[in-house]
């Protein structure tokens, strides 16, 4: 069966760390940044589990500040 | 395989729509307008009508939404985003004209524009953000607060024989024959954020075609205004407001 593996970027400006996104990854793929923040103050979102990320966009969905992308692969085994 | 390897351009499946602007959002972090802001780009996009929209924004948290979404904008004063909007679509019949309005304009300032433009039928698609609280004002008591819930103004919660019972109004505007398309949605999951996209593109695309006013509800949360966090305020809706704001069509014709 093909793998399907994902990844998201985060754009760490845009990102006001509301946490919609870490609640709605399926996968608990994403997390908020514990002490680093971004120019206006907010702990942005980043990859914490990358290789768990399935490509499924649910978390870009939810964002109410369209601060991430979504990518996807099928991976032929 | 390398994350890297997988963030390529030919491997992107979701992207900031490129209706929505890079200007900040002054939205409380976790608030529903930007979700429904951005699937309003994400629609605009898909069908073509960058050229042809023409949105009317609120007074209310979405007063700047003329800011965020590149398209035509006309700003109404509070309430009357139903009155601008029937003069524009009648004045331009070719244009997709769509109002943006929350509870306050709505449900309270702007009832009678409102429930008139869609008793006349209006070929307008009106967007209604209810988070059952005034966002910008500071919290306070809406026409569509429910019972027992604590504002700035109520704060021992609204009481009946004091400020009377929640209104739903998009209820008493699935009754007026002018509505063609009345439903109620909201964009807190993934799942409920693809059905508030799919209510949105079917009213935008009634608008084009004149079949009558569309009116789409959006159940929301204001977490600042009901002091929770954004996840906290998720679930307080789910218990909470789906009681007396049920989600689903009222209408459709």
């Amino acid at each position: 069966m093909a793998k399907i593996r994902g990844a998201v970027t985060v754009n760490t400006d845009r990102c006001k760390g509301c946490n919609l996104c870490v609640v709605a990854c399926p996968t608990k793929v994403l997390l908020l940044q514990p002490k680093e923040v971004n120019n206006r103050g907010y702990h942005f979102a980043y990859m914490a589990e990358p290789e768990k990320c399935i490509g499924c966009a649910s978390c870009a969905l939810v964002c109410p500040d369209a601060c991430i992308e979504v990518y996807k692969v099928k991976i032929e085994e | 395989m390398d994350v890297n390897d997988i963030l390529k351009p030919e491997n992107r499946v979701y992207k900031k729509p490129t209706l929505l602007n890079d200007n900040h959002m002054h939205y409380c972090p976790g608030c529903s307008h930007g979700v429904v802001h951005k699937l309003i780009a994400e629609i605009l996009e898909e069908m073509h009508a960058e050229e042809i929209a023409i949105g009317i924004a609120p007074v209310g948290c979405a007063v700047f939404a003329y800011n965020y979404i590149d398209v035509d904008w006309i700003e109404a004063p509070h309430g009357r985003a139903p009155a601008l909007a029937t003069a524009a679509k009648r004045l331009q019949p070719d244009k997709l004209v769509f109002t943006y309005q929350g509870d306050g304009d709505m449900a309270a300032i702007g009832t009678a524009e409102s429930l008139h433009a869609a008793n006349r039928g209006e070929n307008i698609a009106m967007i209604f953000i209810n988070n059952a609280i005034y966002g910008m004002t500071g919290g306070q008591m809406a026409p569509t607060t429910l019972l027992g819930m604590k504002t700035s103004t109520t704060p021992y919660g609204r009481r009946v024989d004091l400020n009377g019972y929640p209104l739903a109004i998009t209820n008493l505007m699935a009754q007026l024959d002018g509505t063609c398309y009345v439903t109620r949605q909201s964009v807190h999951t993934p799942a409920a954020v693809r059905k508030a996209k799919a209510a949105i593109r079917k009213a935008f695309e009634n608008s084009l075609q004149g079949k009558g006013t569309s009116v789409v509800e959006i159940v929301s949360t204001c977490n600042s205004g009901w002091k929770m966090t954004p996840e906290q305020a998720n679930k307080w809706m789910e218990e909470n407001m789906f009681a007396k704001y049920p989600i689903g069509d009222l209408k459709n014709e």
